[in-house]
């Protein structure tokens, strides 16, 4: 039961929270604080509750839904899924904080639209029926392009349209191959099922499997994003508003990560190995890319955008090498990725707050007028580039480290990318904050809100570089399932 | 014809009474609600007593008619939405200056072909029941005589459908020639009988597709469709695009079904294309659009393919994710129509784009209908139009017809663009004043919030409607 209440808290909540803002703005946001706070106790409480409990999937619920079809209302959490439910929650909290006086507009149906998607993402993350994947999936597509189309920046309604209609199309090709997978399993067994584990057993022939996951594969790539299939995500994750950015790159993505992790390795270990030479090739051209594209940006937000690229390249190569210490580091980039670049993104969102710019060529030298954020700028930074002692060194150097063992030549291309990674990350602390304030900006420091909102950032990726042990163990359990999958039954 | 006969009959001949009871009372005294409401009571009544003709079928009455569990189905459906229709109707013409009370007498002529055209088994009652839809369709089109594009739109229909019913006429001749009979159920024994000339039967199975292909307007017989949608009032195109291209296409259904004609391979072939040429045509001609009926018309073409993808399916999941998939079309187009009606003023429809501008932050609950309607007809979840594509998609997957579920899928993507351009509008900052606004009134917010309920209801809970088709379909196709 408590899995429903993952999902309806904040469905529930939303919608209280738009009745709310009738008689008092105010009132929504606190609403909203509420339900995520409360989404994030209920993981923490799963997390204490189930810890180092070995079994499968901890807690569930299962209904029938549309039996006739196979199709059932199931949930179920693993470690993976509760670690992105915690990150889900966590990065849910700091979106209604970040929006706390950048959203005037509408200020309850903007809350709506934001924990809907939340909802959305903790159907994704617990589904455990296909079609209610699916159906979770496509859900929450839907408040994410209201949020870009309604609050987003100057070019909204194209970058919205353009995310809607690239994740909408990968979903369908989906679509088709779940059904593909769902009839196969039928002619092979006379059984009609959408579960998850009973889809696990299909056997299938090579040229079948390769085809179905490849409908997988493209989805998920898509919302990754893939080197190629990218190109919705720096308009949309510019054009957003804070918050829209903030679970754009710190939850969407990993919904990405997640379906391959889930889905393409377990379900099709044989083509997914065959897969793994060309989508590690995808994932290094996707480090270098992205990193060499975010040097060349002169937009700050469109420059923290394609970083996301860049360090989304690290997951995909460490979830198709699939070894120990490759997928643990896929895990860690994953979350310390959410929590980095979600940071940034409402550092980016404070100063075009501020000064009503985010061209880096009109800023320079905000360190004197403003320190707090500039000293956090910097802080996120170096956290990006991967300083040691931060979470995002962790996950990096693992991936690299167990990217070593299977493929030396992959390695070496993707630690260039860390490389580029110092280059993008300083010559943004450089141009922005440094040097001499030729505009003569005088503007706001951070408020104690937004200082919150960063001291609570900075101390979870401290935690996560620093002590990753706790991480590390829980995901243990799932991992070791992916891997034993990954390598073949 | 004994008294079960009757009893099977009676939501044809309530409908057919409903008619005369309207005509009669009118010529007493004339008055808009009086009118409209005998004729929602008489659709209402031909409702409630398919309940008593269900206990007595299957049955045939006469040669011509065959009622059972598929036709009631379907029959069902059409009256549903013909009250709804009713209701747009009131509104909309309530508005506008003049007597309207002729509108629901037509209304009812045509519902009442549509009923014969689901329940026909011959070719003579369903050339009865599309002449009876067509020629009250005229009228319906050519409604608002005041008004050019309305009488337009008339014109061109008369013109197109008249021909198209001669070539479905002379298609039924050839193969009567051919086949020796009129009757669905013998078409199927004579062709499969090995002694078949079967020269005459392809010609004359083409030309009657070209008479349906019309009627479904479906690529290459659909030109004449954004131009009636855009002329007619919105209530009748709601109409047109409900009820009557989906009496259409459960008679297609249950004529090719039964005869198995559909098998034949270039019958098969035409059909292919013919889907694959609305899905593409539908969608990309939509997006030129800036009309919003323009919009709708060209998308209903490529639901229609969708449809017709299904249709090839065939098998065990076809008929039943096509009849879904109608029930999902009907509540969504409806809704839509719907939203339009009610938000059209006398002297023109509410079509234009800028009419939607901002609807969000003026009428938010007529908005976030239409979204709804709009997310419905792109298939997202928690909307019937989700279920009905994945049912499509599922039904050609089942079949393995992996190029059109791919086409489909594509096109369909095409398609949000357009979609998604309404409901961007539909909250972008307002510009109009609030004074201009229309009322909805109390009859329009039952009947949309109402349909609204119905495409949340079954694209979360579709298994009870799923089991009422199944229910329905057995032994039918």
């Amino acid at each position: 039961m408590i899995l429903l209440w993952l999902i309806l808290v904040p469905l529930v909540a939303g919608v209280l929270a738009w009745l709310a803002a009738r008689w008092n703005a105010l009132a929504a946001r606190w609403i909203a604080l509420a339900a995520t706070l409360a989404g994030l106790g209920l993981t923490l409480w799963l997390w204490r509750v189930n810890f180092y409990n070995g079994s499968a999937w901890f807690a569930q619920v299962d209904w029938a839904w549309m039996p006739q079809f196979g199709i059932r209302f199931h949930l179920a959490i693993d470690s993976l899924s509760l670690l992105l439910l915690m990150l889900t929650f966590f990065l849910g909290i700091l979106s209604v904080l970040a929006s706390w006086n950048e959203i005037t507009q509408a200020v309850g149906f903007f809350h709506l639209n934001l924990l809907w998607i939340l909802a959305g993402i903790a159907g994704v993350f617990l589904a455990v029926n296909l079609f209610l994947f699916y159906f979770a999936w496509e859900l929450m597509l839907v408040p994410m392009y209201f949020l870009i189309a309604i609050w987003g920046h100057e070019n909204r309604v194209y970058a919205a349209i353009k995310f809607f209609i690239f994740t909408q199309l990968s979903g369908l090709l989906m679509l088709i191959a779940i059904l593909a997978l769902y009839f196969i399993h039928h002619q092979a067994t006379g059984v009609y099922t959408f579960e998850y584990q009973d889809l696990l057993n299909t056997v299938l022939s090579g040229r079948a499997e390769m085809w179905i996951m490849l409908g997988f594969f493209i989805a998920f790539a898509v919302k990754l994003p893939v080197v190629v299939l990218h190109t919705w995500l720096p308009d949309a994750h510019t054009e957003a508003p804070t918050a829209g950015s903030v679970i754009l790159a710190g939850l969407l993505l990993k919904t990405g990560a997640y379906g391959m992790l889930r889905f393409v390795v377990p379900l099709f270990p044989h083509a997914a190995r065959t897969l793994a030479p060309f989508a590690m090739a995808l994932g290094v051209a996707g480090i270098l890319y992205g990193a060499l594209m975010a040097f060349s940006q002169t937009d700050l937000k469109r420059l923290v955008a394609y970083t996301s690229v860049s360090h989304l390249g690290f997951v995909l190569v460490g979830i198709f090498v699939g070894n120990d210490l490759a997928l643990q580091g896929a895990l860690m980039t994953m979350l310390c990725h959410g929590i980095s670049t979600g940071a940034l993104f409402i550092l980016v969102g404070a100063l075009q707050d501020r000064i009503h710019t985010r061209e880096m060529n009109r800023m320079g030298g905000l360190w004197t007028t403003v320190p707090r954020l500039s000293g956090a700028a910097l802080f996120f930074a170096l956290a990006s580039l991967g300083l040691p002692g931060l979470g995002d060194f962790v996950g990096e150097f693992l991936v690299l480290l167990g990217t070593y063992r299977q493929n030396i030549g992959v390695a070496v291309l993707a630690s260039i990318g860390v490389l580029f990674a110092t280059f993008y990350a300083l010559r943004m602390v450089q141009r922005a904050f440094q040097g001499p304030n030729t505009n003569n900006w005088r503007v706001a420091d951070l408020v104690p809100r937004e200082g919150l909102v960063m001291a609570l950032m900075i101390g979870a990726l401290l935690w996560l570089g620093l002590y990753p042990r706790p991480v590390l163990d829980t995901f243990q359990p799932a991992m070791a399932r992916i891997e034993q999958s990954g390598s073949g039954r | 014809m004994g008294g079960n006969d009757f009893t099977a009959l009676l939501p044809l001949l309530i409908v057919a009474a409903t008619v005369i009871v309207v005509m009669l009372a009118v010529a007493v005294h004339r008055s808009h609600a009086v009118s409209a409401s005998l004729a929602f009571l008489g659709l209402a009544a031909a409702f409630a007593s398919l309940r008593l003709a269900a206990l007595v079928v299957p049955r045939p009455v006469t040669p011509l008619l065959m009622l059972d569990g598929y036709g009631l189905f379907y029959i069902g459906l059409i009256l549903a939405a013909s009250m709804v229709v009713v209701v747009l109707c009131f509104i909309y013409f309530e508005r506008c200056e003049g007597d309207h009370d002729e509108i629901y007498m037509l209304l009812l002529v045509a519902t009442l072909g549509s009923t014969v055209l689901v329940a026909s088994s011959h070719f003579v009652s369903l050339f009865l029941g599309l002449e009876l839809l067509s020629v009250a369709l005229y009228g319906m089109i050519a409604y608002r005589r005041s008004q050019a594009l309305s009488l337009e739109a008339g014109i061109k229909y008369l013109v197109l459908a008249a021909a198209s019913a001669a070539f479905l006429l002379f298609g039924m001749a050839l193969v009567y020639g051919a086949l020796g009979t009129m009757q669905f159920g013998e078409i199927a024994s004579r062709l499969r009988a090995p002694d078949l000339d079967g020269w005459l039967v392809l010609p004359g199975m083409a030309l009657m597709v070209t008479g349906f292909g019309f009627k479904l307007a479906v690529v290459p017989f659909h030109l004449w469709t954004p131009d009636v949608y855009e002329g007619a009032s919105a209530p009748v195109t709601a109409y047109i695009a409900t009820v009557s291209k989906g009496a259409m296409f459960a008679l297609l259904l249950r004529y090719f079904y039964s005869s198995g004609a559909h098998e034949l391979a270039p019958v098969f072939l035409v059909f292919s294309i013919v889907a694959v040429a609305s899905m593409f045509a539908g969608n990309i001609l939509a997006l030129l659009q800036n009309n919003v009926k323009r919009i709708l018309a060209y998308s209903s073409i490529a639901h229609l393919g969708y449809i017709l993808v299904a249709f090839q399916a065939a098998g065990d999941l076809g008929p039943t994710a096509i009849t879904f998939y109608l029930v999902a079309y009907f509540v969504t187009t409806l809704g839509a129509f719907g939203v339009v009606s009610v938000l059209s003023r006398s002297e023109r429809d509410a079509d234009r784009l800028e009419d939607y501008q901002g609807l969000f932050w003026r009428r938010p609950a007529l908005a976030a209908i239409f979204t709804a309607m709009l997310l419905s007809l792109a298939g997202i979840p928690v909307t019937a139009g989700f279920i009905g594509k994945f049912y499509v998609v599922a039904a050609g997957a089942s079949a393995a017809m992996w190029a059109p579920i791919i086409i489909l899928v594509v096109t369909s993507a095409i398609g949000l663009f357009y979609y998604l351009r309404i409901v961007v509008t539909l909250y972008a900052p307002s510009r109009q004043p609030r004074a201009v606004e229309t009322r909805v009134g109390v009859p329009g917010a039952v009947v949309l919030a109402i349909l609204a309920i119905c495409l949340v209801w079954f694209g979360v809970f579709p298994g009870p409607l799923v089991a009422l088709i199944r229910q329905a379909l057995t032994g039918a196709v």
